[in-house]
């Protein structure tokens, strides 16, 4: 009992930064959990949820955006690097910021970009162009705009910042196209650079043995999803991308330090305080960008920090979030690439024949993952970590691995599965045990992230873009509306100016909110 | 001002460059890139899976402007996906060598076309297909198939049409709950409902709460081999007729 009070009680410090009717980070708290306190939505009355308005954005590329809601305004990010903000009870436009990107911008997996970041009046992106800009909050103004890598070499920015303390954490993408990696804070007020951790050593550098000859060089570990941030321990927690190339390693043989890994920086200075590798190896392209889930629970009779990451490579992770010491691992989607029990540091065993080839080699899951950029969450009511899930095996081969700067560099590729069909679940996994306590089964795999609430309910789109409510501890469905697009991005709630708690999220072309009528 | 400036000659340069190139760099660059992001479906242009290349007439991109637009978007609802990573500059590079294609020599075949006609028509091909507007609807239109697909794509899909399975042409049997068995091409699905075009061209649209069994033939297609009811002749005869049937190009 006592540890529940504990618990709740730090819940609670990590929520009171905001009025509940606010959402100011990207998952909402800087813990990850993209939970809401608001309960006027509940699983009496989520039957009669309706779209109160929707936005409709002038770009075909995917709205991938989540928005941070404050004030009675929405702040959400289009493809490839605009901001619009809409006054969050009737969806109208109050500004907007165009940003003109320079012809032949090399990226990756469409021009997109998951949100911003909010800290006072400043509004901040990163952009595809890899420039991070501070906006105006109330006009869209510049207020500045640095560069933070050259997006000649590839590099690129799609995730939502951070916001810790007086700086603004942007991470990197670029990760197929052998860039290297690297996570950045910015002084909110000024734009000047205050740190840089560069994800994979560079000559001279302990890890660099971890990988062949020189192919540290081109070893990518992009920061392509936001991370969360603990300030009691004044850590901040970032999932790394896959290493470069892609899928075939044969350049790169050995760990590959630090893809596929959660890093512990210190929120300061950028000091590495350790790091947890998921995937040493990784040839199957199981980006480790997830979003860690920070969370003070008993393990074993003791109270510790904990850090939850539902990873891409099918395996579910508890970490001392302190140390870095692995407590608990299982698998909670289908793999075939791996022994099923990983040893007692958290290693996985590999399974023979299951690197990619030149003819294709099957493997479960498929390149997409078990999860991927889909935002999971944590209800510290249920205190079950919620994820988007998707099954589906692929046949993956390896190409050229030849380096040209700029240049795609992948070695290989991956197709579905020949005569199989994606399907997906979003699951309610017990983090003290990894076990699966409910799923509810999906017929497509779906790119929509999921937001639990106080008032019992856990909200997600399918891939064809129905909005669903669940009841949050059996996973019965409760209510939904055909948004009649395709859904890439994560939901979140927020009350507007009517006193309504809204949800939201981005479908097709628009953006979609719903309320009580 | 300045920024409107810079938006319209942004928009001068977008337009004026929607032109295939053709100078010998360009064509060279757009090999390797073909090769790096076409080629796994297209093969060399005109012998992969995926549509045939090798034309002075693309069905879906007769102008550069569509060429490019398909490049840079894909074609929504078929197998053809955007472009992963590919500058502008590159798109425009793959348009130009992909019309570059279009300027070699067409492939010739050495069957009949005339008389793969009357084999058509006499296997009873019509029951299913639809080609000039006559014709079923179980299977798909080939009014353009010789535009979209090699000889030897249409040779296998002839002769062992599981190898080459139609996107989008997925066969599906439901029980409902009621007793009724609804078999038919999958139109569209969700969590909820199955859209399917049964074999008398009705659409049903089918709670799924309401049925007892769904099977998909995701390995399987609706067509049965054609090999042991074809001399090897008149397959040969039929492959030219489907490789003619180009439209009106």
């Amino acid at each position: 009992m006592k540890a529940v009070i504990f618990f709740s009680a730090s819940i609670l410090a990590a929520q009171v930064t905001a009025p509940p009717g606010d959402w100011l980070h990207f998952q909402g708290n800087q813990q990850g959990f993209r939970y809401s306190a608001l309960k006027q939505i509940d699983k009496s009355n989520v039957a009669r949820l309706k779209p109160a308005w929707s936005f409709q954005i002038d770009k075909l590329d995917k709205f991938e955006a989540s928005p941070i809601a404050r004030d009675g305004i929405l702040y959400v990010s289009e493809p490839p690097s605009d901001v619009t903000a809409v006054e969050s009870y009737s969806g109208k436009v109050l500004w907007r910021y165009k940003r003109v990107l320079p012809d032949n911008v090399p990226f990756c997996c469409g021009k997109v970009n998951r949100g911003v970041a909010i800290l006072g009046d400043s509004i901040f992106i990163s952009t595809l162009d890899a420039h991070l800009v501070a906006l105006d909050a109330s006009s869209g103004n510049v207020l500045w705009d640095v560069e933070v890598a050259d997006y000649k070499k590839a590099y690129s920015s799609t995730a939502a910042p951070l916001i810790v303390k007086d700086k603004v954490v942007v991470g990197s993408a670029g990760g197929e196209f052998g860039v290297r990696g690297y996570l950045a804070a910015f002084d909110a007020k000024t734009g000047k650079e205050a740190w840089r951790f560069w994800t994979v050593p560079t000559t001279g550098e302990k890890g660099t043995e971890t990988w062949k000859g020189d192919s540290y060089k081109y070893g990518s570990a992009t920061t392509w999803v936001t991370g969360s941030y603990d300030p009691s321990l004044n850590s901040i927690y970032w999932g790394t991308g896959n290493p470069g190339p892609d899928w075939k390693g044969d350049k790169r043989e050995g760990d590959n330090f630090y893809s596929d890994s959660l890093l512990a920086l210190d929120a300061d200075t950028g000091k590495l305080k350790w790091f947890f590798q998921f995937t040493p190896h990784d040839v199957h392209d199981w980006d480790s960008t997830q979003v860690p889930i920070l969370v003070d629970e008993m393990w074993n009779g003791k109270m510790r920090k904990l850090a939850l990451f539902a990873n891409r490579n099918a395996f579910y992770y508890v970490l001392d979030r302190e140390t870095g010491e692995y407590l608990l691992g299982k698998q909670y989607v289908r793999q075939t690439w791996a022994k099923s029990e990983l040893d007692a540091k958290g290693r996985p065993t590999r399974l023979p024949n299951t690197f990619p080839t030149p003819n294709g080699t099957t493997v479960y899951p498929n390149s997409p993952g078990a999860t991927n950029f889909q935002a999971p969450s944590y209800s510290p009511s249920t205190k079950l970590h919620y994820v988007m899930t998707r099954d589906e095996g692929g046949v993956f081969y390896t190409g050229d691995d030849t380096f040209h700067e700029g240049s795609w560099y992948i070695a290989g590729r991956f197709v579905s599965k020949p005569g199989e069909e994606a399907t997906g679940a979003i699951k309610a996994i017990d983090p003290m045990t990894g076990k699966v306590k409910w799923e509810y089964p999906l017929s497509a795999g779906s790119w929509s992230g999921v937001l639990s609430t106080a008032g019992g309910l856990v909200f997600a789109a399918t891939a064809e873009g129905d909005m669903l409510a669940l009841d949050d501890r059996t996973g019965k469905l409760l209510w939904r509306y055909p948004m009649g697009g395709r859904a890439f991005a994560n939901p979140i709630s927020y009350t507007a100016a009517d006193g309504k708690q809204h949800i939201a999220i981005a479908c097709g072309h628009s953006l979609f909110s719903f309320s009580l009528d | 001002m300045r920024l409107l400036l810079i938006g319209l000659s942004f928009i001068a340069g977008a337009w004026a460059q929607t032109k295939a190139p053709t100078d010998a760099a360009s064509l060279s660059a757009g090999i390797t890139q073909f090769q790096i992001h076409c080629a796994f479906c297209h093969g060399r242009g005109d012998d992969g899976f995926a549509a045939n290349l090798v034309s002075p007439n693309l069905v879906h991109a007769p102008t550069d402007t569509a060429l490019l637009s398909i490049i840079r978007n894909g074609i929504l609802g078929t197998d053809m996906p955007p472009a992963l990573g590919m500058t502008d500059e590159q798109m425009l590079q793959v348009a130009g060598y992909v019309r570059s294609l279009g300027r070699s020599a067409p492939i010739t075949v050495a069957g009949d076309a005339a008389n793969g006609k009357t084999v058509y028509q006499g296997k009873g091909c019509g029951g299913c297909h639809m080609v000039g507007g006559m014709g079923g609807k179980n299977g798909p239109d080939l009014s353009l198939i010789g535009a979209m697909r090699s000889p030897a794509n249409l040779r296998t899909s002839v002769i062992e049409p599981n190898a080459v399975l139609a996107g989008g042409w997925t066969m599906v049997h439901i029980t409902t709950k009621a007793g009724q068995q609804v078999n038919g091409i999958r139109l569209s699905e969700d969590n909820f409902r199955v859209n399917v075009r049964d074999g008398r061209g009705k659409i049903q649209s089918i709670a799924k709460d309401q049925t007892t069994a769904i099977t998909r033939d995701l390995t399987k297609s609706s067509m049965p081999s054609y090999q042991s009811r074809l001399s090897a002749k008149e397959l040969e005869d039929l492959v030219a007729y489907l490789f003619s049937l180009r439209g009106a190009m």
